[in-house]
């Protein structure tokens, strides 16, 4: 049986500089670039990266709110990409997404309960007092009251409404939930609420997480497993607990290395890697390897393979990939 | 699909649950503008204004005012009379379609059972000269008061056309967006470019032609292309206005929330973007209304508009105009019409101040 979701290859390139009616883009932004990865039924994968890295653009792309350029998304084995707007719509029902901003994700003139409802109706569930009841249990099931389902989005606070958002994502009942950034938006204290429930969702339904983040602790709380992005390539793909003890690539180090630790005295001896320059842009990435202008490993590269060749993501044991050309057992230096 | 899904997801108590839901039922932000409205005393009581101002408009017919149009040729205007309430002068008799045209002019059939209810109440009775009479000795009060029946008519129905087809334009060119947004976009603007002023007179010059040929004397009825006309024009900026606020709702979580979902774009349209360009598209009305009142009074004035028998305030604007020399003023033949027109579109303005105010939702819980 083939995973639940698989990307490979994944391309989406943006126009930039388009001159006039006709006119021919002047370049393009290389948003996602070649992001490949698999995801399997109940399992929660991070996808994690600094700010325009194109995590969300690959989200996006996913479910389809954008076409991708090239490449391929597979659900269950049936290919997603090449779909019309009508065949997608039966595997919509089993790909939901949660937006980041609990404050522009609802409609703020549509009641919870038409929000909740709005779904069933576009795939034609239910009648009309079966949906008002699901749109009751929804409320329940994520920890809302029930009988607040008459009220507007703007009568919640933050974390209720990223509450009414997930219970619009479960209302298809899908397999897969695709989480953009979902707590960022929030107080650290109800971060760990949501957390939490979607954890609990998880376990209750089975679901399956795409979840897109920057902060690695939230991460390290909910996925399973984890894929480090940067500048629209998947550079690390590891389980959890390897990655977080004994990151592979540079980048994922330089990452990792950066997460502040609550206790004083080990802060005092954190050992930082601080990477030299910015994000290069993603109109004009670096050649071969995307990090070579600022990877501190790049001494240990014999040649200038590393700005000539663009390294594949290959197999570093059991279900850990890498993309880099540091011998395999480089391991961290500690 | 079993309607209450592979998961099963139940609540205890459903029923008791619904029906408490009724008593937490949410405010809207209709619901929370209105209430805002109804603070703002400005906006309010120039919305009562013109509630007045259009239910008088619209029973014109019930009310005991002189004929508009009963001629007093020998006589020249004469000043407003304040201390006689009323006279018996009311003494037309309709009984057929033909009388009507002698006291009005050609009424719709519910005009003439409105003026046929006053005859009923008020008999002969009418109103004294409150207001004046102009140059051929027809009451002022009567003819400012049918006046705004046109008036108020023609902004209506030019705004609602414009409504129409500026909010489907500018929501369709802003949702589909890309190249085809771009051309309808430059339409837009090469008819900006266009002096409407002139078309609208051609236009209006051509059909007032009495040409027997095609006679379009019975086929096109001036009030209607006037409303067309107008509507056509204004309707360019609304459609820039609404496609503005597409493009900035386009992006948004919500919208891209429900095409994660699998909404239709016709969906997306009506119950996701419409409903939320509203607001902005109702303080643009408030503020179009006054305009076209403008633009038939100018065209009116320039002889285009309204034909007599028919009052406007363009033709009482007219009528003033024409009284004023340096030997004698008829002062109220200015300040009457002038006064109701200001007034009415100084009440728009404020109503629609007031409308932007609170359907603002970055102000809302505010005072």
């Amino acid at each position: 049986m083939s995973a639940l979701l698989e990307v490979e290859d994944l391309h989406k390139h943006f126009p930039v500089g388009k001159r006039g009616l006709f006119g021919r883009p002047a370049s393009w932004l290389r948003a996602v670039d070649g992001v490949s990865f698999t995801l399997e039924r109940g399992e929660s994968l991070g996808l994690v990266g600094e700010s325009g890295c194109g995590k969300s653009t690959t989200a996006r792309t996913v479910i389809g709110l954008q076409r991708a350029t090239s490449g391929s998304v597979r659900l269950d084995g049936a290919e997603l990409t090449h779909m019309t707007r009508a065949e997608l719509q039966a595997y919509r029902q089993r790909m939901q997404m949660i937006f980041q901003d609990p404050y522009a994700s609802l409609d703020p003139r549509q009641t919870v309960g038409s929000i909740l409802t709005e779904p069933l109706i576009i795939h034609g569930i239910g009648r009309s007092r079966e949906r008002k009841l699901r749109a009751l249990a929804l409320l329940d099931a994520v920890g809302l009251n029930p009988r607040h389902v008459n009220r507007y989005p703007h009568e919640f606070s933050g974390g209720q409404r990223q509450r009414i958002g997930i219970a619009r994502a479960l209302a298809l009942e899908p397999d897969l939930i695709l989480c953009d950034e979902p707590v960022s938006a929030l107080d650290v204290s109800i971060q760990a609420q949501i957390v939490n429930l979607l954890k609990e969702l998880q376990e209750r339904f089975g679901l399956a997480y795409l979840f897109i983040a920057h902060d690695l602790a939230v991460v390290r709380q909910l996925c399973h497993r984890v894929a480090v992005m940067y500048l629209g390539r998947v550079v690390e793909t590891a389980p959890r607990d390897d990655l977080y003890r004994d990151p592979k690539h540079p980048y994922t180090r330089a990452l990792l290395s950066a997460v502040p630790v609550p206790d004083p005295r080990v802060e005092e001896t954190r050992e930082r890697i601080v990477l030299e320059g910015d994000v290069p842009n993603p109109s004009d990435p670096p050649t071969g390897c995307s990090f070579h202008p600022r990877c501190p490993e790049r001494g240990n590269v014999p040649g200038d393979r590393c700005a000539v060749e663009i390294p594949a993501l290959e197999e570093l044991g059991a279900r850990r990939l890498r993309a880099c050309h540091l011998e395999a057992d480089d391991g961290p230096r500690s | 699909m079993d309607p209450s899904g592979r998961w099963n997801l139940h609540v205890r108590d459903e029923e008791r649950l619904l029906a408490e839901a009724a008593e937490y039922r949410g405010e809207s932000l209709w619901q929370d503008a209105w209430r805002r409205l109804k603070r703002d005393r400005t906006a309010f009581w120039s919305m009562i204004f013109l509630a007045v101002f259009v239910a008088l408009s619209l029973f014109a017919p019930l009310l005991p005012l002189p004929s508009p149009i009963a001629l007093d040729l020998k006589a020249e205007p004469q000043p407003p009379v304040w201390t006689e309430l009323g006279n018996r002068g009311f003494d037309y008799t309709f009984e057929t379609d033909d009388d009507y045209k002698l006291a009005y002019w050609d009424l719709y059939w519910h005009d003439k059972r409105l003026v046929d209810v006053r005859k009923a109440v008020f008999g002969d009775w009418q109103t004294g000269r409150w207001f004046g009479t102009d140059s051929k000795g027809r009451d002022l009060l009567s003819r400012i008061v049918w006046g705004s029946r046109t008036s108020i008519w023609v902004a209506f129905a030019a705004t609602l056309c414009s409504l129409v087809i500026g909010v489907t334009y500018g929501a369709f060119s802003g949702l589909i967006g890309g190249r085809v947004d771009n051309l309808m976009m430059r339409i837009v603007d090469v008819l900006y470019s266009i002096p409407f002023i002139f078309v609208v007179i051609f236009i209006l010059t051509f059909l007032s032609e009495p040409r027997q040929d095609l006679e379009t004397e019975s086929l096109v009825d001036k009030g209607w292309v006037f409303f067309i006309v107008i509507g056509a024009i204004y309707w360019l900026t609304m459609a820039r206005v609404v496609r503005g606020q597409v493009l900035s709702l386009k992006n948004s979580e919500f919208i891209e929330a429900a095409r994660a979902v699998g909404a239709s774009t016709a969906r997306i349209l009506f119950v996701h973007v419409v409903p939320n360009v509203l607001s902005v598209v109702i303080v643009y009305l408030t503020l179009t209304i006054p305009a076209i009142m403008l633009f038939e009074a100018f065209l009116s004035f320039l002889g285009l508009g309204i034909e007599p028998p028919k009052v406007s305030w363009g033709l009482l604007a007219v009528d003033g105009t024409d009284a004023i020399n340096p030997i004698r003023t008829f002062w109220w033949l200015v300040v009457f019409p002038a006064g109701a027109m200001g007034s009415t579109l100084l009440a728009l303005n404020f109503l629609g101040d007031g409308l932007r105010d609170a359907l603002d939702p970055k102000l809302r819980g505010k005072h």
